[in-house]
């Protein structure tokens, strides 16, 4: 009774589509078919060299053959081309997985007598009832490949040796070396040093970034939407400005104002008979400077958010207060307060986070400059995030990069996710929508 | 009855003065950079923050100027931003339909994966993507970058635009499933005209992108006239800062204009994007 569910089983194990041309669906088999051609003589030529690439990450360094350099091996190629060999192996197996599950299906449906779907209907069907997945195939294959892939890589590439000055292809081959490269920043002097500074001032920076300009922006919405303020709109408008502005232009303006020798700042200052200060070169002064034109960058998003929150607080809660004889104080901080704290929660949990990676701000305004000189290629207002920068593009220290990108993904990471499990029940409670 | 009057117009008072003076560190920033895109000169330093002469040899010399293609880059950059909000958004839609309105196995996975994934940092990544565009020969190209930014725009905006979805009443979709309506008519007759506020938002968001990146765009495309408009600025800042100010002022009002009115004409939007993020995610 079972004769057709096996046979196609077994067809569709020894070819992808066979099975399927059993059951006489023939376009969904030929379309398999020729996947199946088209993806073993791409395994075949190039999944041996991937497993020996993984493994070994070259074997042949670049050498002198009479007198030319005849190139070797080179170890990041094939690690990036091993690595995308390997991701298609994967899709070419869960596609061949589920050719299988579909040919016994189907070859069931025909033992108790169903019709098989012709290519229209399966089409069809897809589209009614796996709609989702179908869809979203589309994106996770971009996903797939430009962002799993590049992280898998870095991950990769921590766990090797690849770094100047020793280990750069073409000329030398790298290796892997298990955990040396986080024990290193982790451990040893030179590194850890660095690491914990900048670490230090990364989560200073992102506590007192986030909180400046949260309360900065509650403090002007407020003031705003205050009793008797008149062109509220057009003051927000007014306001709103500094966000609207490409950060990468506000910022470099910023440098510009607040430099040193020609900057407006120092010039305006003069103008009152005061010294100009080294806003951007000095150690104390260029971490405010930073927090100053931070706030003047983050407070209008804030402000914005506020005033949105603000507008959904039902009057009663006000007019309930009024009765029991509140203050303007009082209504603040028993109404106004808790009901921004508590909308707004998530996205100040992202704030944080993203400031934490707050790259722009610091590369285009310092630089992380001031150099310090017990620093491994750091500065004193490098954030983990820019000193992953200059690891990678200025020094070629790859994996001591990748480390650190791990690092900051997990801190990151746990930030967000905690974030995520607590909207979401917020939503289940259902206490202000 | 008076006193408290007074109160009420020194309140009032102090927080006009106040409003004033924050208006002003709001604005100044840009006048400053406005004025020094007209002053004669190439010079960062001036007395005073009006010129006493306006010129715009500035504006015309970055048109004319052979190390300078500001033309070009900004034809470039309006390409690849448009490219790539058309494609990135129909991603994020396609994303954020796909998982506010069905229920599959490996969903609530799937989002958090898109919410971890859009929290790593970019600049390792972008070493990868540099050598799988180089295996792909992409490098240099506009097509790799239009594909890059949009195959992220997913990341970071599926869980704003699932958000908004969610509050759109399934009982919509349920009346048109019992017209016979396919799940392609109901996105593209229900949801998009519903959720244009939210489409704006992401689009605006994703143009202003490639307008801003000076980094990973300064890494695929090599050829300068290939460049966008951040990338050039920055070379601009870089190479000569303070001998050719007024030149960079030009250029940096050219750039922050259009984009500032767009955000200002759209604030409304911005504040539903912002929220709907925030209370919905």
């Amino acid at each position: 009774m079972d004769r057709h569910r096996n046979k196609a089983t077994i067809l569709s194990i020894l070819c992808m589509g066979l099975g399927q041309l059993y059951n006489r669906q023939f376009i969904k088999g030929l379309i398999l078919l020729i996947f199946e051609v088209f993806s073993v003589t791409y395994l075949i030529n190039n999944l041996p060299r991937a497993l020996w690439g993984i493994v070994t990450l070259g074997e042949h360094p670049r050498t002198l053959v009479k007198g030319k350099w005849m190139d070797g091996d080179h170890s990041i190629f094939i690690m990036v081309t091993s690595l995308i060999t390997i991701l298609f192996l994967l899709i070419f197996i869960g596609v061949y997985i589920l050719n299988v599950k579909d040919a016994r299906k189907i070859g069931r449906d025909r033992e108790l007598g169903k019709q098989v779907n012709n290519f229209r209907q399966s089409v069809r069907y897809v589209l009614d009832y796996k709609f989702a997945l179908a869809f979203l195939s589309i994106p996770a294959t971009g996903i797939l490949f430009f962002t799993v892939m590049p992280i898998i890589f870095m991950v990769m590439l921590s766990f090797t040796n690849y770094s100047a000055p020793n280990h750069i292809p073409p000329a030398k081959l790298v290796g892997w070396v298990g955990f040396d490269t986080f024990k290193s920043l982790l451990v040893l002097k030179t590194w850890s040093h660095t690491f914990y500074g900048v670490l230090t001032w990364t989560i200073i920076w992102a506590v007192l970034s986030t909180v400046t300009t949260y309360f900065g922006g509650m403090l002007v919405a407020l003031l705003i939407n205050q009793k008797g303020i008149r062109y509220k709109g057009l003051w927000r408008t007014i306001l709103i400005l500094p966000y609207a502005i490409p950060q990468i232009i506000s910022l470099l303006v910023m440098r510009m104002m607040f430099n040193g020798q020609f900057g407006a700042i120092n010039q305006y200052l003069g103008y009152f008979g005061l010294g100009g200060l080294p806003w951007l070169t000095d150690e104390y002064w260029a971490k405010v400077t930073l927090i100053v034109v931070n706030m003047w960058v983050g407070i209008p998003v804030s402000m914005l958010l506020i005033m949105g929150v603000l507008t959904t607080i039902p009057r009663d809660m006000y007019e309930a207060a009024e009765v029991d004889g509140a203050t303007g104080f009082q209504k603040f901080k028993i109404v106004t307060l808790p009901m921004i704290l508590f909308t707004t929660a998530p996205t100040l949990i992202m704030q944080f986070a993203g400031n934490i990676n707050n790259f722009n701000m610091i590369y285009l305004l310092t630089g992380g400059d001031p150099v310090k000189g017990d620093y491994q290629y750091a500065g004193a207002t490098d954030l983990l995030v820019t000193w992953l920068y200059k690891l990678t593009l200025n020094q070629n220290k790859y994996n001591m990069a990748s480390a650190i990108g791990i690092i900051i993904f997990l801190i990151v990471a746990s930030f967000s996710i905690y974030n995520y499990r607590r909207t979401k029940s917020f939503k289940e409670e259902d206490m202000i929508q | 009855m008076s006193g408290h009057k007074i109160k009420n117009n020194l309140r009032l008072g102090v927080s006009y003065i106040t409003l004033v003076l924050l208006a002003i560190a709001a604005i100044y920033p840009a006048l400053w950079i406005i004025m020094g895109s007209v002053r004669p000169g190439k010079s960062l330093y001036s007395k005073t923050l009006f010129p006493e002469s306006i010129t715009f040899s500035h504006y015309k010399e970055l048109f004319h100027s052979q190390t300078v293609l500001f033309g070009q880059w900004y034809m470039n950059t309006l390409k690849v931003a448009t490219f790539s909000t058309i494609l990135g958004v129909l991603l994020i839609l396609l994303t954020s339909y796909a998982v506010s309105r069905f229920r599959f196995r490996g969903r609530q996975t799937a989002l958090s994966v898109v919410l971890v994934l859009g929290m790593f940092p970019g600049f390792m990544s972008m070493i990868a993507i540099f050598l799988l565009l180089k295996e792909i020969n992409l490098l240099d190209t506009h097509t790799a970058i239009i594909l890059v930014y949009a195959s992220g725009a997913p990341l970071g905006g599926t869980l704003i635009a699932k958000g908004f979805f969610d509050t759109i009443p399934r009982s919509l979709d349920e009346a048109a499933r019992i017209d016979g309506a396919s799940n392609f008519a109901i996105f593209s007759r229900i949801i998009l005209p519903l959720s244009r506020p939210i489409l704006t938002y992401l689009a605006l968001l994703q143009f202003v992108g490639p307008w801003a990146d000076f980094i990973f765009a300064r890494l695929v495309l090599r050829s300068k006239d290939k460049w966008t408009i951040a990338v050039g600025m920055w070379d601009m800042v870089n190479s000569n800062q303070n001998s050719n100010f007024t030149l960079f002022a030009a250029g940096a009002v050219l750039i922050a204009v259009p984009i500032t009115i767009l955000f200002m004409f759209l604030q409304r939007l911005l504040v539903d994007g912002l929220t709907s993020g925030a209370s919905k995610g």
